[in-house]
């Protein structure tokens, strides 16, 4: 799998926190990581980009809800509709929601707590560029950490997902209340991921797992380099 | 009001204020006085805890930086450095428990901050009365929902901690939290000002009048009235937080620094004051270039508020813009609000007028309270306790059960899945273990992390408490295969104007003291709240050690869970004989607090931990747990619950204990003592390595069931809901404000 030269983005919002947990990853992918600072409209020629988990800009509105009017949304959004490969992690997962580059929205837990754990999850299509080099229905052990990870949408966008097999991440043990036990979705095209699970945090043998680069390594084998 | 009623509100005595008028040679104004009431409460001044702290022990081999910096440092190796302190928040959380903690942490994370280290690791040592009570449940879950709404969001890991109940401490819940920062050895910053020109840069959220006398409120008793004193706690905002933390990362990356220092108590004053103590310089502040949250505020009001999320940065004039500049970037306040001057004073202006000047040798020097020391009469009768009268049981199993399920010996699970445990993707060994673990990226080091307190034990013998306290942090570094460095410690007392609450200060401190020094384990940091203490009473005498440890190679670390099948399951070291006296079983079962727990035996201590260690370093044990609170019964269960693996008592070695003997063998409680298990072929090589010390082996790991013998049989499932209780009630039950 050749990552080098692949040049991955993370946007680093005001409050964002798992960002250099993420640049830390792209990293251990083998790929170079290029910071995306919130005020610069600039993706800098990557040739995909990492959403990352934290409270952006506080997330005292909404989770995402600030951070999706930022400057860098908007190069994103275009490289996001032009098919460039986005993933969304957690609060990235919330911001691209937000953002309405993803259907649905993340409400509050039902357990009505933050909820920090690892959970088991099922990959439920390979069909993205963040699971293909996963097998479907491959089962990973990843991490959540997050107060409003409750996946919700209307009942179309429920059948379109399903139907469509957009669904890329089912909970086997669902810790948020989360509807059809959904972990992450893909947009229409496909190429726009959010997930809840934060596989930057088990992508070193130093912490137990490598599983999360089973996600994160996918991008390199798709990624136009 | 009168002059007298004037001082006394603002927590001064006679005796402080005439020593006022001594060292002005003047009477002070409101401003001046006001500065006097912050800089001499217990909690920025120490006046009665000072003279005590003279007995611990701050240096060693590692320790770079002792007490008297915002916090303690330590070599790890490879150029590598841990700052670390703890601190409490008891009063504010009491009276606001979600801000009280919230605010807590973000404390702590400045103070680490201010020595130039990224913090790394939280922790959080907690006390609250009985749970039965709606009011204690609900300090307990909003205090726990401050400390993960606000460690969660500003990116810190909250690695470990621990909690327990007691009636003393009802409507006085304790709450401690600790931080530990990474940083190079070479690259700390300290908050001595110097240069006489240089710039005074206050950094972060705009000044309200949160916090007005947070501190002289902090070195009170709880009163009803407290009720009325809401407005004196502020609010934290763990954005604003997060940003200050990453805009003085980069300052000092940029080595645009000469000092850095956090506001906490008494704001300004205190930092300014301490920074220019430190130099031997005066600074002039600017009240009217303090950017303000709100309108009409005093002069006096502007330097002491406590308004979160701000830093005190002394800058030399030609790097000003640059600093200003970058705290813009970072959406932060910044402001130069004055100078550093020669004329030894802290003197602050409103515009061109001078309404205060006071020279800060006097602020830095509360003083000393001398105050007597009694022998409480209620330690011969606590202590008094004849095992012979306390029934044996007729049932092992429920008597497991109950202390299993008992709020303060059962799983943490439903605490630590609110806190953030692995942002930062550092975290080896997550919270449920005996200690945290940590690695050092780009290193093969890592660091481990534990906060203990054991009130109940300081409560009956405050000596042997204080000890048992550091002992037990020793033993839970160890365990983890790390070798224990230094301590910072938090000392929770109620008030020491009562003989018999300074005679509880004195003795702990003495037995800390002299663990410290046995063990090995220097004091770095530290902080003192007394005054803990209701109409009904005073908490136990709680003090609360942090202590951090280093392993050299981080992939050598051992945690309680057993790991397979078929392990011999070994104790090791018979330490003082284990005793029913202080213990958890007379507590949960018998409802009683009563009798003298053995006294510590130090050298044991170091001896049998110092071995557990190296057998795990070596790689020969991946699998060990101290003996501590509930005894072997409770250790073993623990080690069988979280491995998920199944446990079955030696025939032999109970027929050996008997049956007179198995209750207080079982569920007595003593130091110097751990649990590890090793498959068989590893059997012989840890006989070799245990040759100085005491063993037995004890028993098997296998199957799904937890058997001692004819006493206990109970199977995993039966064990694990008893022990995996959620302590704040059914899911979606509490209610929730924010």
């Amino acid at each position: 799998m050749g990552g080098r030269g692949v040049r991955i983005g993370v946007t680093l919002f005001p409050g964002s926190n798992c960002d250099r947990d993420a640049l830390y990853a792209v990293e251990r992918m083998g790929a170079e990581p290029v910071e995306l600072w919130h005020a610069d409209a600039d993706l800098k020629g990557s040739d995909a980009v990492i959403v990352p988990g934290g409270f952006s800009y506080g997330d005292y509105l909404r989770p995402g809800a600030i951070a999706r009017f930022a400057n860098v949304m908007a190069p994103l959004e275009e490289f996001a509709r032009s098919g460039g490969p986005v993933l969304g992690v957690c609060n990235g997962f919330q911001v691209l929601a937000e953002a309405h580059l993803l259907p649905g929205a993340l409400l509050r837990n039902t357990g009505m707590r933050f909820v920090c754990k690892r959970v088991r999850v099922r990959v439920e299509t390979t069909r993205t560029p963040w699971t293909s080099g996963c097998e479907t229905g491959e089962e990973l052990v990843l991490p959540v950490a997050h107060n409003e990870g409750n996946y919700f949408a209307d009942p179309a966008t429920f059948e379109q997902l399903e139907g469509e097999d957009r669904v890329v991440l089912r909970y086997l043990e669902n810790p948020n209340g989360s509807a059809n036990d959904i972990a992450g979705v893909c947009n229409e095209g496909r190429n726009v991921v959010g997930i809840m699970p934060h596989p930057e945090r088990v992508s070193d043998p130093a912490l137990g797992s490598e599983e999360g680069l089973r996600i994160l390594r996918s991008v390199l084998a798709g990624a136009k380099v | 009001m009168s002059l007298q009623e004037t001082y006394t509100s603002l927590g001064l005595s006679d005796f402080e204020y005439d020593r006022i008028l001594e060292l002005l040679g003047r009477a002070p104004n409101h401003l001046e006085l006001s500065l006097f009431s912050v800089m001499w409460s217990e909690h920025c001044g120490y006046k009665n805890s000072r003279p005590l702290l003279k007995r611990f022990p701050n240096s060693g081999a590692r320790v770079v930086q002792g007490p008297g910096e915002n916090a303690g440092v330590v070599e790890v190796g490879e150029g590598w450095a841990l700052a670390f302190k703890v601190e409490s928040h008891n009063h504010p959380s009491a009276v606001e428990p979600y801000e009280g903690a919230a605010t807590g942490v973000g404390g702590i994370v400045r103070d680490i901050l201010a020595m130039g280290a990224r913090p790394v690791a939280l922790l959080d040592s907690l006390r609250f009365g009985p749970l039965g009570e709606e009011k204690n449940a609900y300090l307990f879950r909003e205090v726990v929902r401050g400390i993960g709404g606000y460690g969660n969001a500003v990116g810190v890991p909250t690695v470990g901690g621990e909690v327990e109940f007691a009636p003393a401490y009802s409507s006085n819940p304790l709450v401690n939290a600790m931080c530990v920062g990474l940083i190079r050895t070479d690259d700390l910053v300290r908050s001595r000002a110097t240069g006489v020109g240089n710039l005074v840069v206050l950094l972060g959220s705009k000044t309200g009048r949160d916090g007005i006398h947070g501190a002289t409120f902090a070195s009170d008793e709880l009163t009803d009235e407290s009720e009325s004193k809401r407005s004196n706690v502020q609010v934290g905002d763990p954005f604003a937080e997060k940003m200050l933390i990453e805009c003085c990362l980069r300052l000092h990356e940029e080595d645009l620094l000469v000092s850095l220092q956090d506001l906490g108590a008494a704001g300004i004053t205190s930092s300014a004051s301490e920074m220019a103590a430190k130099g031997g310089v005066g600074i002039e502040i600017d009240a009217q270039k303090v950017p303000l949250r709100e309108s009409g505020l005093e002069p006096y009001e502007v330097v002491i508020s406590e308004s979160q999320e701000r830093m005190l940065a002394v800058v030399e004039p030609d790097q000003a813009e640059r600093v200003l500049k970058l705290a813009e970037r970072y959406g932060l306040v910044g402001a130069v609000i004055g100078q550093v001057t020669d004329h030894g004073e802290l003197r602050v202006k409103d515009g061109g007028e001078i309404v205060g000047s006071v020279p800060v040798e006097h602020l830095a020097d509360a003083p000393i309270c001398d105050r007597e020391v009694l022998r409480p009469s209620y330690l011969d009768a606590v202590q008094r306790l004849d095992l012979a009268e306390i029934p044996r049981p007729d049932d092992y199993n429920e008597v497991l059960l109950e202390i299993l399920s008992h709020p303060n010996l059962c799983s943490r699970r439903s605490i630590f899945e609110q806190y953030d445990h692995e942002v930062g993707a550092d975290t080896v060994v997550a919270p449920g273990a005996d200690a945290a673990v940590m690695r050092i990226k780009s290193t093969n080091l890592g660091f481990a992390v534990t906060t203990d307190g054991r009130g109940r034990h300081c409560y009956l013998d405050p000596r042997g408490g204080g000890g048992a306290t550091v002992a037990e942090a020793y033993r839970n570094l160890s365990c983890v295969g790390a070798e224990p460095v230094a301590i910072t410690n938090c000392l929770n007392f109620g008030s020491p104007e009562k003989p018999e609450g300074y005679y509880q200060l004195s003795e702990c401190i003495e037995g800390m003291a002299a663990a410290c020094e046995a063990l090995g384990t220097p004091v770095v940091s530290g902080n003192v709240s007394l005054y803990n203490e209701t109409e009904s009473g005073a908490v136990y005498p709680t003090p609360v050690v942090g202590m951090v440890g280093v392993l050299k190679d981080v992939g050598h670390y051992a945690t309680p869970a057993y790991k397979r099948e078929g392990d011999m399951v070994v104790v090791i070291g018979s330490g003082s004989r284990a005793s029913l006296a202080g213990s958890d079983y007379l507590e949960v079962v018998h409802g009683r607090v009563a009798g003298r727990p053995p006294t510590p035996d130090l050298a044991a201590e170091k001896k049998v931990a110092d071995l557990v260690r190296e057998v795990i370093r070596s790689g020969l044990v991946d699998t060990a747990h101290d003996v501590s609170s509930g005894g072997v019964a409770v250790a073993l269960a623990e080690m069988a619950l979280t491995g998920g693996i199944g446990f079955e008592y030696s025939e032999t070695e109970l027929e050996m204990i008997g049956a007179e003997h198995a209750l207080q063998t079982l569920f007595g409680e003593r130091g110097a003592s751990f649990l590890v298990a090793v498959p068989q072929e590893r059997w012989d090589d840890l006989q070799n390595a245990l040759s100085n010390v005491p063993y037995d082996e004890v028993g098997r790991t296998g199957g799904d069931r937890f058997r001692i013998g004819s006493l206990v049989g109970v199977s995993l499932q039966d064990l694990r809901e008893a022990y995996e209780r959620d302590l704040f009630g059914l899911p979606g039950g509490a209610e929730v404000t924010h």
